[in-house]
């Protein structure tokens, strides 16, 4: 049409700041958001996501993270094979969740397993930011009760890793739920003796840091790592007030009583496997 | 001043009408008594279609009538020896929630719920219901002490949600909850919630950990209120009324997603048109709850609640 050879559409598409910076690390090399310095991603992915010029803990996937901890060829993946459904029928959920199993090769926002840590066996649950903001539907839900329900039978340590925004909305009171369910799997699973930790890491906030990830043996979190219940933005506009910068950051958090220790990403290992080895394995009565 | 929802302003309007009928007919010798039998015919059959007919906005609406009855009218209707108890032992004293001891059909309860503000200085006092960790402490402690004393618990549930400010994530809001939901599970003795108003996110569920659930039907329980699913979902809040079409947030919805056991039928027109005869309602379903627990020996009791919410969810296996 004549008409839209005058239009003045623009030729070129704006990419959300967010999404830019997500962009980057497919390439070469990364910017830290923090220093602003360049680096080879093979460099930093050395330094297990750690700028090594600012101590900067960049976010890490569920399988760099299990890579990171776990003795090799001893992890072993569990419930691979849950799959989202759309209960509400929310328009393009499942079309949604589709593009991020593909973008980050796993069925849900978490990976649960067990593997061996310096010998020591544990359960482990670990999620993944980068699948639906880590929120929390049924099946994340329901593999992370199953886990701490594995981790009882075979009389395990259960470790968390969380990154999650919170409840998915798309499963609405369901995903609430889910909270109830992983909290008295929780239970369960500390009367019978079995230890849990957890760490929090970069974002824990809403329905997940509102249950499991508060209810560890120990709760530890990396430095940095954004905490909270309610979101920044709406506590300003309820109070009318600015917080403080630290504002539920891991440091915050620590300073307020509600953390045992904030842990560097390169001592997580050896600080997780000493409190298995002062649990003796954390192996539970029979 | 009462509070007319849109919805029901039909019904209102023809009740007004058919009012000041009945006070002419009285004051003058004119006989307009058929007249009047047919409007209040006619308004027999608006109330059926309008309020048999509610959309889920307009149950919204109803769950936040101004005058619908909060915990402490409950209480008031269906418990005697009530007792009051105050403090979590820890920090302070949240009047969002209302906590103590009393009796139910003569056997020794504790009593636990959200409780809203009447008016803008009860509302400022109990923060509108919206309790701090240590509303949530306190409950626990009163729990705890339900169990020690093999008393049953109830919970009203009836809140937006927990408090988003500065202090109570200080204080630990997420860890005040998530603990309230791992304590719960293990409670040795029958918990039943109930669903009064609004049903809001973590807030509500945090004393909403129970062997039976019920909601009253014109009440929600909800991830999210449904302006903060529009502002999330569509970054427009004034799209709440479709969120709450979309995110299945009724008793029907919650009934029909298997969360919740019964749905507690309302009065015509919503709870606040009569709390006494409202309570009957509540009354009869509480009964029978509790007539099921009591004598279910206490390792059956937790079995029972873990395998009531491990089959909430939607999921498949391949």
């Amino acid at each position: 049409m004549l008409k839209d050879f005058f239009s003045k559409k623009k030729k070129y598409a704006s990419i959300p700041r967010e999404e830019a910076k997500q962009e980057i690390p497919e390439g070469l090399m990364q910017k830290c958001p923090n220093c602003h310095k360049i680096f080879y991603r093979k460099e930093l992915k050395k330094n297990l996501n750690v700028c090594p010029n600012c101590s900067f803990h960049h976010q890490m996937t569920a399988r760099e993270r299990i890579d990171s901890l776990f003795d090799e060829h001893t992890f072993e993946e569990w419930d691979q094979n849950i799959i989202t459904e759309n209960p509400l029928g929310f328009p393009d959920y499942l079309e949604k969740v589709e593009k991020d199993r593909e973008k980050t090769g796993l069925n849900e926002a978490v990976v649960t397993g067990k593997g061996k840590m310096q010998g020591f066996e544990t359960a482990f649950a670990v999620m993944d930011s980068r699948f639906r903001m880590g929120s929390m539907g049924s099946v994340v839900g329901e593999k992370i009760a199953r886990a701490i329900e594995k981790a009882k039978e075979q009389k395990i340590p259960f470790i968390i890793f969380t990154a999650s925004g919170g409840a998915r909305m798309q499963e609405g009171v369901l995903s609430l739920m889910q909270m109830t369910k992983t909290s008295i799997a929780i239970k369960r699973f500390s009367e019978a003796g079995g230890l849990m930790i957890s760490v929090m890491t970069h974002p824990t906030t809403g329905g997940v840091s509102a249950s499991f990830a508060s209810i560890g043996d120990y709760n530890f979190a990396e430095p940095g790592a954004l905490i909270g219940f309610a979101g920044r933005r709406i506590i300003e506009q309820t109070i009318r007030e600015e917080l403080p910068e630290d504002f539920q950051t891991a440091e915050f958090l620590l300073k307020h009583g509600h953390l045992d220790q904030v842990i560097e990403r390169q001592d997580m290992k050896e600080v997780l496997t000493t409190l298995l080895d002062i649990h003796e394995g954390g192996a539970q009565p029979s | 001043m009462k509070q007319v929802l849109e919805f029901e302003k039909p019904v209102m309007e023809l009740r007004e009408k058919i009012a000041e009928l009945k006070k002419f007919t009285a004051e003058s010798d004119m006989d307009l008594t058929s007249e009047i039998e047919t409007l209040e015919q006619r308004l027999v059959k608006l109330e059926e279609d309008v309020y048999g007919n509610m959309k889920p906005w307009d149950r919204v609406q109803m769950a936040r009538h101004a005058e619908r009855p909060t915990t402490l009218d409950y209480v008031k209707e269906l418990f005697t020896h009530f007792l009051e108890f105050h403090g979590d032992r820890l920090y302070g004293d949240d009047e969002a929630i209302v906590s103590g001891v009393a009796k139910y059909k003569g056997k020794p309860v504790t009593v636990i719920g959200h409780q809203r503000g009447k008016d803008t200085k009860e509302n400022i006092r109990r923060n509108f219901g919206m309790p701090h960790p240590e509303g949530y402490r306190k409950a626990l402690r009163h729990m705890k002490q339900a169990e020690k004393f093999n008393r049953p618990i109830i919970c009203f549930i009836d809140t937006k949600g927990a408090y988003p400010g500065k202090a109570a994530e200080e204080r630990g809001q997420s860890e005040a909850i998530a603990r309230n939901l791992m304590e719960m599970a293990g409670l040795r003795v029958p918990i039943i919630c109930i669903v009064i108003g609004e049903g809001g996110s973590g807030g509500a569920l945090a004393l909403g950990v129970g062997d039976r659930i019920h909601m009253l039907e014109n009440s929600t329980y909800s991830v999210i209120s449904p302006e903060g699913a529009a502002a999330l979902l569509w970054k427009d809040s004034g799209l709440a009324q479709k969120a709450a079409e979309t995110m299945m947030i009724t008793s029907y919805d919650l009934k029909k997603l298997q969360v919740i056991d019964d749905i507690i039928p309302e009065l015509k027109g919503g709870a606040h048109r009569d709390v006494a005869l409202q309570a009957t309602e509540i009354d009869h379903v509480l009964n029978q709850s509790l007539q099921e627990l009591y004598d279910l020996p206490k390792e059956e009791l937790l079995e029972k609640r873990w395998e009531k919410y491990k089959q909430i969810g939607d999921y498949s296996t391949l």
